[in-house]
């Protein structure tokens, strides 16, 4: 087959570095407001008929809005398959209370209404809760070690060793500045479920739903500028020895990787790329004034775009690197060295140029024809609302 | 046997597996009966269609969540048990774990949320669309995991690569129309709705036990034995041709299935019954039917099917190639810097294809050139899978599959030809036999995973290489996790099952006295005109 190689090796490296990077941040901005739902759930409905209300809001997408995750996971094995061996099994047991949360929430969902009893619902309303805010935290914990760099090497045989043991692993990761991304991430998709519960409720449940979006978005918005200065004054970033060359063979070990200097520095190679931080602020700030006013759209539609600028931002100061290690820097990942062969990313492209834009059409589909505002009468109505 | 991170590691993903297999089939099945029972009700216009449809749409939910839920597990275990596989053969298996996201998943979840809460939203043409499109996503969902485990089997469409140190896709095509991997998706896939129909089966003739629902229950067994009696046809012709494919391409699974220990001359004969010793190499208390075998393996009167003993020393030969090719992998790496030559990777192609033998010896010898005879002699004896657990998995599954074929056929003759009379022994036979469909297909993972062994990716990569670098500990915990909350789930699951079952179908009376008042306005209509 000679029809791949028309298309670049290097380019299909950055076309697949983008789309992973729009699939988790689809995610984020999706599924986000799902877990900020779940987590705001015990706080902005009381009785169980509000707590339906709220849980039907999402009921409907919040299974679509969940496959994002599961195909940035496949995307990442096909795409580079390295950094899906080494993330999941350096991050084993955080990827095993992630996947724990993720696993109680589609039960919770479909089970929490079938059956009356207060302690079965209770208990489901806390599967919600933790279902949110545990991926949540965890979500952020990880991409701020990211930016820090983890403690793994690659063997000849490129086997993955990540050091430390049960404990190592799980408590080296709860480091400061990954925390207060923890922080931000948590912060962000309770901005985001505040959003969208401003959306799809009104009376009582929208007005704590406002209540309690407007300090977190302040709270995400200082959180991330704090990581800001910390990044420029505090935390060292990484660079190649020499560039290495963007169609070579997938070895990470055969470039040198050095721990220094700032992350920060990318501004001033590619100072395009200040928009994305831009955005970040600007659309946190709206999202805090939009919820405080009276317009029902525009608080989710500026707390997605904040959150947009702000998770773009991160991987846009780190390309091409997307897996530093900081015990040993030559084994660092990066796009140009880290993805699969020139034959699966074509293949992938292909599929993905036919799939994603069909994806957009009928999910936006899907959401039109729920429009509205869910409302305690309605739920009653099991033909329109299912939990 | 020494309890390591592999073994630990390989129980954690059996267990995550078969677990997430309970519901698997369930969905399939039911997602194609449901939307069969929504085009009748679009179709004819019956309230009871509607009823019938909400019913087991409810009962699908229930299972589907669970599906859901267990299938988040599936898609990340890869990297967090088996990172060197993840990194080895990553380039090929990754891209149908992201089609079937992108082609499947979506599709799957964001209509089924639709058909759920859309009853009122939809006209009722967009919503049997919808219920038809979650129905061909859960299909297509299984059709790329079967073309991902399909070439774990059999790998077609890959070389290894010495730079990258793992192997490579090279044909897509191969890969997606891999003969394996075809025939075991309509075989899996029709498992699912044989499971779908006789779970329908049991359950309606329960109520025609109970004397209740008959309108629904009479009605779904009609759906169900049709259904059913076709998906089991398709799982048996399948299975055959799964088991042909298998002596073709994995023929020391196959001469594990049989117990087969020595070549026999063709055309070999099939072991009804018999208690296989790995030990002796023997199978006691066997019963023999002639030529049985040589016709399903090979379809022929005169070929050959090759015993146990005869690939253990074929293997053997394979080891000491695979070491070859080892060598010259580890030349082209020290000329890596310097630009490869030719000649040399030309070489390592031709003993290329034995490389994954030479790394079975990495569990015993840290460099496979170094391996002593009594090692190579190891290494191929463990190219033998443990014989008795396969042999009766499989001699379960299929003892079922003619079991469900027979209460299938039955129940059509009766739906079809005897006016919808059932006796009351077979309705308590098709309640008994609910669970057949779910052991028979968890025994047919058993076979083709754990026959597949001691190799994660057949004669290219070995299971005790695959894992990940991680503690006991580390594993131990995750494993005591994942069974704890298995465990609580399926109570959860199977309760609600139960209680929705016992409560029975929502009856909407005045849907119904609706429609029979329009049926009876039309009849007398017609009437009206004739006269």
């Amino acid at each position: 087959m000679i029809l791949f190689e028309l298309v670049p090796f290097e380019f299909l490296r950055v076309v697949w570095w983008l789309l992973i990077g729009v699939m988790l941040i689809a995610f984020a901005l999706t599924d986000g407001f799902d877990m900020g739902t779940g987590m705001l759930l015990p706080f902005v409905a009381r009785t169980d008929l509000e707590r339906r209300v709220v849980i039907n809001t999402v009921g409907p997408v919040w299974e679509g809005n969940q496959v994002w995750f599961i195909l940035g996971g496949g995307s990442i094995f096909a795409a580079w398959p390295p950094l899906y061996a080494i993330s999941f099994s350096g991050f084993y047991m955080a990827m095993f209370l992630i996947l724990t949360a993720l696993i109680l929430r589609p039960v919770a969902f479909k089970y929490r209404s079938k059956r009356e009893g207060t302690r079965w619902r209770a208990m489901w309303d806390r599967a919600l809760f933790i279902g949110g805010f545990v991926p949540a935290l965890l979500f952020g914990v990880a991409v701020g070690n990211v930016l820090l760099g983890v403690p793994f090497h690659l063997t000849p045989d490129l086997m993955p060793v990540y050091e430390g043991g049960l404990f190592g692993k799980l408590f080296g990761l709860l480091r400061p500045f990954a925390l207060l991304c923890g922080l931000v991430s948590l912060a962000m998709a309770v901005m985001l479920g505040a959003g969208w519960l401003v959306l799809k409720t009104e009376g009582v449940i929208q007005d704590r739903a406002r209540a309690i979006g407007r300090p977190a978005a302040l709270l995400a918005l200082a959180g991330y500028l704090l990581a800001g200065i910390w990044l420029a004054y505090g935390i060292q970033g990484y660079g190649f020895v020499t560039e290495p060359p963007h169609d070579g063979p997938s070895n990470p070990l055969l470039h040198q990787v050095t721990h220094g200097g700032s992350w920060l520095t990318a501004y001033a190679e590619r100072p395009w790329i200040a928009i994305a931080p831009v955005l970040g602020v600007l659309g946190t700030l709206m999202a805090w004034r939009a919820i405080g006013r009276r317009g029902e759209l525009s608080p989710l539609g500026w707390a997605q775009l904040g959150g947009f600028g702000m998770i773009a931002s991160v991987g846009l100061v780190m390309f091409p690197f997307i897996l530093p290690s900081n015990t040993h820097p030559d084994s660092s990942l990066s796009v140009w060295d880290a993805s699969s062969s020139h034959l699966t990313l074509f293949v992938m492209l292909v599929g993905g140029a036919i799939f994603l834009p069909l994806i957009m059409v009928y999910t936006a589909w899907v959401y039109r024809v729920l429009w509205g505002k869910v409302t305690p009468d309605e739920v009653e109505n099991p033909d329109t609302h299912a939990y | 046997m020494e309890i390591g991170v592999v073994e630990l590691s390989r129980l954690q993903f059996a267990t995550t597996a078969l677990f997430h297999f309970l519901f698997v089939p369930l969905t399939l099945g039911l997602s194609v009966i449901c939307a069969i029972m929504e085009t009748v009700y679009v179709m004819t216009d019956r309230p009871i269609w509607r009823q019938m449809t909400k019913f087991w749409g409810a009962l699908f939910g229930i299972n589907f969540a669970i599906g859901v839920a267990t299938g988040i597990t599936m898609e990340f275990q890869f990297g967090m048990n088996w990172a060197y596989y993840s990194h080895y053969v990553g380039d090929i298996f990754g891209a149908p774990l992201a089609m079937e996201g992108l082609m499947a998943f979506f599709m799957e979840a964001t209509f089924v949320g639709l058909w759920f809460f859309g009853w009122d939203r939809l006209s009722k043409r967009a919503h049997l669309m919808v219920g038809w499109l979650v129905a061909i996503a859960t299909n297509f969902s299984a059709l790329w995991i079967l073309i991902a485990n399909g070439w774990m089997q059999f790998p077609v469409g890959a070389q290894f690569n010495p730079i990258t140190m793992r192997m490579e896709l090279t044909s897509f095509f191969d890969v997606a129309l891999n003969p394996v991997a075809q025939a075991k998706f309509v075989h899996t896939v029709s498992a699912g709705y044989v499971c779908g129909s006789v779970f329908v089966l049991g359950v309606s003739s329960w109520y025609l036990l109970k004397g209740r629902h008959i309108q629904l229950a009479r009605r779904s067994i009609a759906v169900a034995s049709a259904f059913g009696l076709a998906g089991v046809m398709s799982v048996i012709v399948l299975g055959d041709e799964s088991g042909y494919d298998a002596s073709e391409n994995q023929k020391m699974k196959m001469a594990a299935i049989e117990a087969m220990w020595e070549t026999e001359p063709a055309p070999a004969s099939f072991t009804l019954f018999g208690f296989p010793d790995q030990t002796t190499h023997e199978t006691k208390w066997a019963i023999h039917i002639p030529y049985v075998m040589g016709l399903i393996g090979t379809r022929s009167l005169t070929q050959e099917i090759a015993g146990i003993d005869q690939l253990v020393t074929r293997a053997h030969d394979r080891v000491r190639n695979g070491i070859v090719a080892y060598d010259l992998m580890m030349q082209i790496q020290a000329q890596r810097d310097s630009g490869v030559d030719p000649a040399l990777i030309a070489r390592f192609r031709r003993h290329e294809h034995d490389l994954g033998y030479a790394l079975l010896l990495k569990t015993r010898v840290e460099d496979p050139r170094q391996a002593t005879e009594e090692q190579i002699s190891q290494a191929a004896a463990d190219t033998v899978p443990h014989v008795w657990p396969i042999f009766w998995a499989f001699r379960i599954m299929v003892g079922l599959g003619f079991g469900m074929l027979c209460m299938m056929g039955y129940f059509f003759w009766r739906a079809s030809f005897r006016r919808m009379s059932f006796p009351r022994w077979a309705l308590w036979l098709a309640v008994i036999a609910t669970p057949a469909p779910w052991i028979a297909i968890e025994m047919g993972w058993i076979v083709a995973e754990y026959g597949r062994q001691p190799w994660t990716v057949a004669e290219v990569l070995p299971t005790a290489l695959s894992v990940s670098h991680l503690s006991v500990a580390e594993v131990a915990v995750t494993l005591a996790g994942f069974v704890l909350l298995y465990s609580a789930l399926f109570v959860v699951e199977m309760g609600l099952m139960f209680k929705y079952i016992r409560k029975g179908p929502h009856e909407d009376v005045a849907l119904t006295e609706d429609w029979m008042q329009r049926h009876e306005n039309r009849l007398s209509g017609r009437a009206e005109v004739a006269k």
